[in-house]
């Protein structure tokens, strides 16, 4: 990311932000409340333009994200997951999983429609996939319930599987931890971790809780009203004046 | 199939020579559809498992320790070490450290097949505090996580089978002979008993021993191949290896692996199996389960099942004092199972079971007549660990709830002066591994000392007490159960766990756990906010609710053992805290020190509560501690009149 500046009329969400992801890696992003952690997820996925600046997607070929349409983006192996959490409440987990691999399916109507040839094979595969994901989230037990009737911290599970269905390059997880007790966020860093361990995948990561933060991300962003003012590795950033000041106030 | 040469890899063999690929033997859930293993590629595994831990050194007799859950990685190694004339060591997979070691320690165990990280993380643990020499092998079969550990033991299940076909390219007919040469009286399976009182031993179970047992058992009550079994108790105990091994074996029947431990319901819905075995606490557990969905029911519902379940109740006593329906009951009874017990037992999954036993410990008489009731031919079986998990069984069409049956064909049973039960089949075990002195207890004149009390009754039924040491003495003199009463007790879909207390003091008592789900979902519904499990258990509410079952249990019990005073626990009993053995039976050295103060104020009429301090353990070792201060309440003596029964029909329920 180069000089990224988002405006809402008069309000400045990101100023001049300049950001490398480093493929591989986990990179968490922090900042007070406000502070544009979201809207720079946001410009990434292509749900924002940003007025200035560019954001650019090394996967293969260089690819210009501020000018494509958010489902290209996602077909380019950019997947994300949301704060409050934006599933379909009244369908299946499967189903909802299914859903995730929408951006890679081909679609046959006349052969979907009876349920045979080529839609029928490419159907089993992908609910094969589909398994593979749920197997990993340790979802087998709600495989077939509807969404909306889980708990909170399934449904952030699921969130990520869909997110995993993508088999995305990147992906993009804003706060998967809020509102978790402590069992469940300590299970949600255990996958965050393999994710980006066993299959390789990029994770940027909006979390509030720093133990959390601290203990599995390898670079930590710092964002305050819009501009980056602390980027490095976790240890080094969380003794940083700047970032203190930012979270605690001048005088405490 | 049984002859007096076989062994379970030559039972084995046969069985992939009669079926071939054509006939499924092993299936586990996986990815939500049933992957299945026939009988030719369980035998093939097995064959290129052994092998492959023949190359990295394993020696002939020597024991395999098998952690992890049920999957049919479990039953291969086990028989891959029984094809080299080793045995297999099964260990609880929610074992503490201490288990473990203690297992591994005691057996010198050179080799683990461990199923995943969590197994494994076990193992290094030990290992690095220096507690695990033993060790040199351990195989995993789930990679998960362990990707980047670095640990010179650690091998991959598929790699040690890869390895054995290498093996046997090299040493054509070695495997076969190996086979061959293992002997039916040799140690097939180190078995670990519950060690309610002392750590686990291990009981040597040869060939020959579970696979008379599981012939005897099916010279009573026949499986057939077609039929099917869910696995889905911990493999290292006695009950499972008696039906995954000593009978799958010999009758060639399915054997299911659920895909993990939250989906076993409605995995068992799936199958249907036509034969359970488990001990009470699963029974129980079902009938939590219908008792809470019963309550959530619209009232038409609750009607249908109130008079199907009074019309089962009935049809059941007829049957059970051999006498036939008649004119009248038959067609009623038949509307009524189609109508609501029919539907019962197929939400449980219970729908195709011919047959159902329970034992390991004692069933509630309560417990048993509801299964009956809804028609779940439900039957105790009584054994231990040491003669193959079972002797004596009740026969279908005489059954009865107090008794545990009559000695299966090929088993003898005595009484001895003292009043201990004394058995003797083929199914008695050689000894206790590296343990001399406790075999020698065990085992004098051929007889198998059981440590339990009981008695025959005149028809030949036997009825176990308890253990002798856990009888105890009302205060006017009577012996009595404590298990007894605390089944009356947990009959109660409120009460998780209870532990009795009486013998030499004045009056009897009792330690309550409460059941989280059942009370939290009847919190839910009074409208009753509580924060932890302790709050909910201290809330006068919870205690009047379990007091009315206090109450109700002592309607039933004789004046003398009715419990007094009882207090709720600020925990539930667990095993990690050695307050219960791993097949969840109470320990009451442990409970008796434990809780000391507890008991103390218990008996102390003045004291209204007590204060406790908890140290709560956690799954990593790590300690925690806390303050509490517990309720004690007191039960009204004399309950609803109600005509007294003789105590010996009231005693003893099982094994």
């Amino acid at each position: 990311m180069n000089g990224v500046t988002l405006r809402f009329g008069g309000v400045q969400a990101l100023r001049d932000v300049t950001v490398t992801i480093r493929q591989g890696e986990i990179q968490a992003i922090i900042g007070p409340n406000g502070a544009g952690k979201t809207s720079l997820l946001n410009c990434i996925n292509g749900l924002y333009r940003p007025q200035h600046g560019s954001i650019r997607l090394h996967n293969g070929a260089v690819r210009e994200l501020t000018r494509a349409r958010p489902s290209r983006i996602a077909r380019w192996g950019v997947a994300r997951s949301f704060q409050n959490i934006e599933l379909f409440r009244h369908m299946t987990v499967v189903e909802n999983l299914l859903l995730g691999r929408h951006v890679h399916m081909k679609h046959y109507v006349g052969t979907a429609l009876l349920y045979y040839g080529p839609a029928r094979r490419q159907e089993i595969r992908e609910r094969e996939l589909v398994e593979e994901v749920i197997d990993f989230l340790e979802l087998q037990a709600v495989r077939k319930q509807e969404v909306g009737t889980l708990s909170y911290g399934f449904q952030k599970r699921v969130e990520l599987g869909r997110a995993l269905c993508m088999q995305p390059a990147v992906l993009l997880l804003d706060e998967p931890m809020a509102g978790m007790n402590a069992e469940e966020k300590e299970d949600m860093a255990r996958y965050i971790l393999d994710v980006n361990e066993l299959a390789g995948v990029t994770v940027v990561l909006i979390e509030h809780d720093m133990s959390v933060v601290m203990d599995i991300s390898h670079i930590v962003t710092v964002l305050d009203f819009g501009v980056v003012i602390a980027q490095g590795a976790p240890a080094k950033v969380a003794a940083e004046p700047t970032v203190i000041k930012a979270y605690l106030g001048d005088h405490v | 199939m049984s002859d007096d040469a076989a062994t379970f890899p030559k039972l084995l063999a046969e069985q992939a020579a009669l079926h071939g690929d054509r006939r499924v033997a092993l299936q586990e859930k996986r990815y939500g559809i049933w992957q299945t293993i026939t009988w030719a590629a369980w035998e093939r595994r097995v064959r290129r498992f052994a092998q492959g831990l023949a190359s990295m050194g394993f020696r002939r007799g020597e024991p395999l320790a098998v952690l992890g859950d049920n999957r049919p990685e479990w039953v291969i190694s086990e028989l891959a070490a029984q094809a080299l004339g080793g045995m297999s060591v099964g260990l609880y997979p929610d074992g503490v450290l201490e288990e473990v070691e203690h297992v591994i320690h005691h057996a010198q165990v050179r080799f683990v097949v461990a199923e995943d990280q969590e197994q494994v993380d076990k193992l290094i643990a030990l290992r690095e505090a220096g507690r695990l020499e033993t060790v040199e092998r351990i195989v995993y079969y789930d990679p998960r996580g362990l990707e980047h550990y670095d640990v010179a033991e650690l091998v991959h299940f598929p790699d040690v089978e890869r390895a054995g076909e290498d093996f046997e390219r090299e040493h054509p007919g070695w495997f076969d002979a190996q086979v061959a040469s293992v002997a039916p009286t040799d140690t097939a399976i180190l078995c670990t008993t519950s060690g309610t009182t002392a750590k686990p031993k291990l009981a040597m179970l040869s060939h020959k021993n579970l696979l008379s047992m599981g012939s005897s058992l099916m010279s009573l009550d026949p499986i057939k191949p077609r039929d099917e079994f869910v696995s889905f108790l911990p493999l290292a105990w006695i009950g499972e290896q008696m039906l995954a091994l000593g009978c799958a074996l010999q009758a060639g029947f399915v054997i299911s692996f659920p895909e993990s431990a939250e989906t076993v319901r409605s995995d068992l819905r799936e199958i249907g199996p036509r034969v359970m075995f488990s001990p009470p606490r699963i029974w129980q557990s079902l009938i939590s389960s219908v008792q809470v969905r019963l309550a959530d029911a619209g009232w038409l519902k609750r009607l249908a099942f109130r008079i199907g379940y009074a019309i089962g109740k009935r049809a059941t006593e007829r049957r059970l004092h051999g006498r036939r329906l008649g004119p009248l009951l038959w067609p009623v009874h038949q509307l009524a199972d189609v109508t609501a017990l029919r539907p019962v037992r197929n939400q449980l999954g219970l729908v195709r079971l011919r047959r159902a036993y329970t034992g390991g410990a004692p069933l509630g008489p309560d417990v048993f007549k509801f299964f009956h009731a809804i028609g779940v031919n439900l039957k105790q079986i009584y054994g231990q660990t040491e003669i193959c998990g079972i002797a004596v069984a009740h026969r279908d069409g005489d059954i009865r709830f107090n008794t545990v049956g009559l000695p299966i064909p090929g088993a003898e049973m005595t009484i001895a002066e003292n009043g201990e039960i004394l058995l003797r089949s083929p199914a008695v075990f050689a000894g206790y591994y590296r343990n001399e002195e406790a075999t020698a207890e065990a085992l004098r004149d051929g007889w198998l000392h059981t440590g339990d009390a009981g008695y025959v009754e005149d028809d030949g039924h036997l009825v176990v007490i308890d253990r002798a040491k856990d009888v105890m003495e009302a205060p006017d003199g009577t012996p009595f159960s404590p298990a007894f009463v605390e089944n009356k007790l947990k009959f109660s879909q409120h009460v998780e766990e209870a532990v009795v207390f009486g013998g030499e003091r004045p009056f009897v008592t009792a330690i309550v756990s409460i059941d989280p789900e059942t009370v939290g979902t009847w919190a839910e519904r009074n409208r009753l906010s509580y924060t932890t499990y302790t709050d909910l258990a201290q809330k006068p509410e919870v205690y009047d609710l379990v007091g009315d079952a206090v109450a109700r249990a002592n309607a039933d019990l004789p004046e003398s053992v009715r419990i007094r005073r009882f207090v709720l626990l600020h925990k539930q009993l667990d095993a990690d805290d050695e307050e219960l053995t791993r097949t969840r039976k109470v320990r009451r050295g442990t409970i008796n020190d434990r809780y000391a103060d507890i008991i103390r104020g218990l008996y102390d009429a003045a004291s209204e509560a007590v204060t406790v301090k908890s140290v709560v353990t956690y799954q990593d070792g790590s300690q925690a501690e806390r303050q509490i201060t517990l309720r004690i309440a007191a039960v009204d003596g004399r309950p609803r009149a109600r005509p007294r029964r003789r105590l010996r029909e009231l005693i003893g329920s099982g094994a």
